[in-house]
């Protein structure tokens, strides 16, 4: 039975923006992956016809509304479909991060009682068949695990499984149309009876503190909050997007669900994640939203490419660099450019659009930053190189966006200016309160957090504290109880120092621990480019334990913290640090998956090195249980040298480097 | 095209799973007064990993280039059986290019790939069996000749996708690392579909970690796509991990042949082979 064509206005859900997509545009292409070497598209039609099918197929397998579905994947034409066919039936998606293992898994599908999970391959099923056959073994099992199907849509390597509760996407999808044949008029009764205060997506919170928390999101929170987004940076619907970030963070479903929809253009899906930069290159998006650590990458690359490249290049790079620098800086501010026109095209054509172009960044008319602080530095470099970057603010509490910088008013130091029909406070504690139609409606099954975030007046606690400057752009300090103030009182925030220490291209993390009297920071360096200084100084070194001891190296980050340390105040400079032997890892526990740093674990994990560092010791020994595949362990000591800034002076005739390089 | 399977089988033998496919009876290579293979006789069922191993020149590529036709042994024959009305193929006097038409495709112990050419073009030569237009039209790339190589596409993306060689596509195989261009080779002979694959020491010169992978790449060949592979390894433990089948040469002579457990606790092997790093 054809659904009558829908009107614009009332499209206020997302099955119903879907439905009134294929209805007026069906013949677009919605969706389109790479696969087999080939993009292959997928219609609005199309796309509406498998999604109906699906729904249908969670109805044949009893999915109620109100349920929870989780998915548990990386970006796939499927996990859309299976997220707007749960939303088609009243159901609710909740995205599992693809690279969550074990504990955490088991904490998201307990906590939302989920009993169908789409999983991606044999990757995640094997983790499923894990926890459902632990669950069926223990006999005095608590029952709060209640998966009992598992559909997967990469039947790889699955041929051989035998588990009743498996099936095949594209199986269900069949029984889903044979039963919908035997309930005709069905799919179109639920979704007219959505409601615009249903809950569309629960996103887990990042949980940089405690177990992650199950936050509700209706599709009036996230209607809104693209409505308001593109109320001040239009996308056009024949926009390009590439869709590379989980779909479990809210940024991704933000951009490509919420504006996706409400917008109707084409979402792109990378091959794999190792053909992602050439994938994204090959489409060339218009619009773009990545959390820092993307964008300190590209300019990583940028800056070992540069640096391989020949003098002349180099030459070239510099002064169109410099070029853009100026006309940057006049164009944040909405200044005329002026007589700088003209060289400006020049630099653009020899020296800036060649880069935007390798990055992919060539189209990009606005790239959004968000999910954590980036250095203001690395913002300078990517609008020098005519990159409209701009910094969002916001929660996955408030759908993940509630500030943001304007094309013409961009500052490095700042978040930006609210959206339109966003509310911002300040509290007397210096807490940043937001209000607006996109807060959350809570948290799922966890009544006292949801009290505590937002409160009767509907405004949402942050627990980031901020201020407004003069212009009425809003200021993060940092996580409010994350910020320190030093012995004369003034404010600053552990994030400021470390971003300024994450400028360097050889520190990939950075953590700053106050000590009674002085600063100290445990320093994690960056592989590839540390590696690639090594060689260039024709430095031998085995494992990255191995290269991070190398005193050479340790002498280098020391001129790097120096150099942080010149545009830092006094009473925060960084006196003594040292180079953790390995890289955080969020299977440690030690960074989110979002590749936040979870400052307790560290203060837990390392505190023989924090003790060390505190009390300003030459060195320190860590022990390490390293437990290999086979079950036997095997203790290790390391030992890390403690590098002290005292007296340090800079090496005689260095100048200072230019951003986009490496070297001096 | 919804679904994420696999359209297009890999393996092109119709005998039946643990039937015999291909069966080397007492052949014997000479190359003047030297003796390389003295009648070897040994059975490949279809399904299998069958190892070959043996030390230094105890004729284990003889025996893999009397089998691809490279060398014609003086004594003995080489049946293949393709399962196709029961039709069977004396391969002991067959030119190589035929045997490569009957589905038997080989990688080498040195690569021998086409190093200026990228990894997608090189893996589109393992189709040429499967192309049938001639030269001229090849060389102007025009109307049947172009859309023969898009049919022949699909197939290479599915084999690019089992052996994970996406990121590679369009490099050039000189430029590639070690383990790639061994992987590039696995999947040219993949490409032929063929009957029976011969893996001439696959693993030789990887570190541990690059023969973990293609350890694993080779069961899902076989596993997966269900293609019976013939396998001259040093590596013993990845031997005995991997194969269901060992045969054990010695200077030109079979020594044992069995399942990996018999073979590894016989005497002659021991004495031959496994005990010589003892000593």
């Amino acid at each position: 039975m054809p659904h009558p064509t829908p009107a614009a206005e009332a499209a206020d859900t997302f099955p119903r923006l879907l439905q009134y997509l294929a209805a007026t545009r069906g013949e677009d292409t919605a969706l389109q992956e790479k696969r087999y070497g080939i993009w292959v598209p997928v219609t609005f039609q199309a796309y509406a016809s498998r999604v109906r099918d699906f729904a249908h197929g969670l109805a044949s397998l009893g999915v109620r509304r109100g349920e929870l579905v989780a998915v548990l994947g990386d970006n796939r034409p499927e996990w859309l479909i299976a997220e707007l066919a749960s939303q088609s039936i009243g159901a609710v998606v909740v995205g599992i991060y693809p690279t969550s293992i074990g504990e955490e898994l088991l904490h998201i599908l307990t906590l939302g009682r989920v009993r169908v999970v789409v999983a991606e391959d044999q990757e995640q099923v094997d983790k499923l068949v894990r926890l459902v056959q632990e669950r069926d073994n223990a006999p005095a099992h608590d029952g709060s695990l209640l998966v009992e199907k598992v559909v997967y849509y990469d039947p790889h390597g699955l041929e051989e499984y035998d588990e009743p509760y498996l099936e095949h996407f594209v199986d269900l999808e069949a029984h889903g149309r044979a039963w919908g044949e035997q309930h005709p008029g069905w799919f179109e009764e639920q979704v007219d009876a959505g409601n615009t205060q249903d809950v569309a997506v629960i996103c887990t919170t990042s949980g940089t503190t405690s177990r992650p928390k199950l936050a509700e999101l209706t599709h009036a929170n996230l209607i809104a909050m693209a409505r308001h987004l593109m109320a001040i940076d239009p996308i056009g619907h024949q926009d390009r997007y590439v869709s590379f970030l989980p779909f479990a963070w809210i940024g991704e479903q933000m951009l490509a669900v919420a504006c996706g929809l409400t917008r109707g253009f084409t979402i792109s899906f990378p091959e794999s994640s190792s053909t992602q930069r050439h994938d994204l290159r090959e489409i060339g998006p218009d619009v773009m939203f990545s959390p820092p650590r993307i964008w300190e990458s590209m300019l990583s690359e940028v800056q070992v490419r540069i640096d391989e490249a020949g003098r002349l290049k180099r030459a070239v790079f510099g002064w169109g660099f410099g070029i853009g620098e100026r006309v940057a800086e006049r164009r944040i501010q909405g200044k005329p450019v002026g007589a700088l026109r003209l060289l400006y095209l020049v630099a653009d054509q020899v020296a800036l659009r060649p880069v935007r172009d390798q990055l992919g960044l060539a189209r990009l008319d606005r790239g959004y930053t968000g999910g954590a602080p980036l250095g203001p530095d690395v913002f300078r470099f990517f609008h020098s190189i005519g990159v409209n970057l701009k910094q969002i603010y916001g929660q996955t509490e408030i759908c993940g966006l509630a500030v943001v910088h304007r094309d013409d008013d961009i500052s490095f130091n700042t978040v930006g200016t609210p959206l339109p029909e966003t509310d911002i406070a300040i509290a007397e504690d210096g807490e940043i309160l937001l209000r607006s139609a996109s807060v959350l409606r809570g948290y799922h099954r966890n009544p006292e957090a949801s009290a505590a975030a937002v409160d009767a007046d509907g405004w949402l606690h942050t627990g980031d504290a901020g201020y407004l400057d003069q212009h009425g752009h809003l200021v993060v300090i940092d996580r409010k109880k994350d910020v320190l103030s030093t012995a004369d009182g003034t404010k600053y925030s552990s994030a400021f120092i470390e971003n300024k220490l994450k400028f360097s291209p050889y520190v990939e993390e950075a953590v700053a621990l106050p000590t009674d009297d002085v600063m100290t920071a445990i320093i994690t360096i960056d592989p590839m480019t540390t590696g690639s200084w090594a060689e260039g100084e024709r430095l031998t070194y085995t494992t990255y334990a191995d290269l991070a001891g190398k005193s050479e190296v340790q002498e280098l980050l020391a001129e790097e913290v120096h150099r942080a340390n010149e545009d830092l105040p006094e009473a925060i400079r960084v006196r003594r640090f040292l180079l953790l032997h390995k890289q955080f890892d969020p299977d440690d526990d030690e960074v989110t998956r979002t590749r936040k740093v979870r400052r307790n674990v560290i203060a837990e994990r390392y505190a023989d090195l924090i003790t060390a560092l505190a009390e300003g010791r030459d060195e320190v020994t860590v022990h390490t249980t390293v437990t290999y595949q086979d079950g036997s362990k095997v203790d290790r000591s390391t030992t890390l040298g403690i590098y002290s800034m005292d007296g340090y002076h800079e090496p005689e005739g260095r100048s200072r480097r230019p951003v986009w390089s490496g070297r001096r | 095209m919804v679904t994420r399977a696999y359209q297009h089988p890999l393996n092109s033998s119709a005998v039946p799973v643990g039937a015999p496919l291909l069966e080397v009876d007492s052949v014997s290579l000479r190359f003047g007064g030297v003796v390389a293979l003295r009648e070897v006789s040994l059975s490949v069922a279809q399904g299998d990993i069958h190892a070959v191993i043996g030390p230094n020149g105890a004729g284990k590529s003889s025996l893999l280039n009397c089998i691809s036709g490279l060398y014609h042994p003086q004594d003995g024959a080489i049946t293949l059986h393709t399962g196709e009305d029961g039709r069977s193929h004396a391969l002991t006097s067959l030119p190589p290019h035929r045997i490569a038409r009957l589905g038997v495709a080989r990688s080498f112990q040195n690569i021998e790939l086409f190093h200026g050419l990228t990894v997608l073009e090189n893996l589109m030569l393992g189709r040429h069996i499967h192309m049938r237009k001639n030269v001229l039209a090849s060389l102007l790339w025009f109307g049947p000749a172009r859309r023969q190589e898009l049919e022949q596409r699909p197939l290479v993306e599915e084999v690019i996708d089992l052996l994970a060689l996406q990121p590679y596509r369009h490099k050039p195989v000189g430029a590639l690392a070690y383990g790639i261009q061994k992987r590039v080779e696995l999947g040219r002979a993949l490409c032929i579909q063929p009957s029976l694959l011969l893996l001439d020491e696959p693993m030789a010169g990887m570190n541990s970690e690059e023969k973990e992978d293609m350890a694993r790449y080779i069961l899902d060949v076989n596993e997966l796509a269900g293609v019976s592979v013939v396998l001259i390894e040093h590596d013993m433990a990845v031997v005995m991990d991997v194969s269901n089948r060992v045969s054990v040469l010695d200077f030109g002579r079979l020594i044992a042949d069995g399942t990996p457990e018999t073979v590894k606790a016989d005497p002659a092997v021991v004495e031959a082979y496994l005990g010589a790093e003892e000593h």
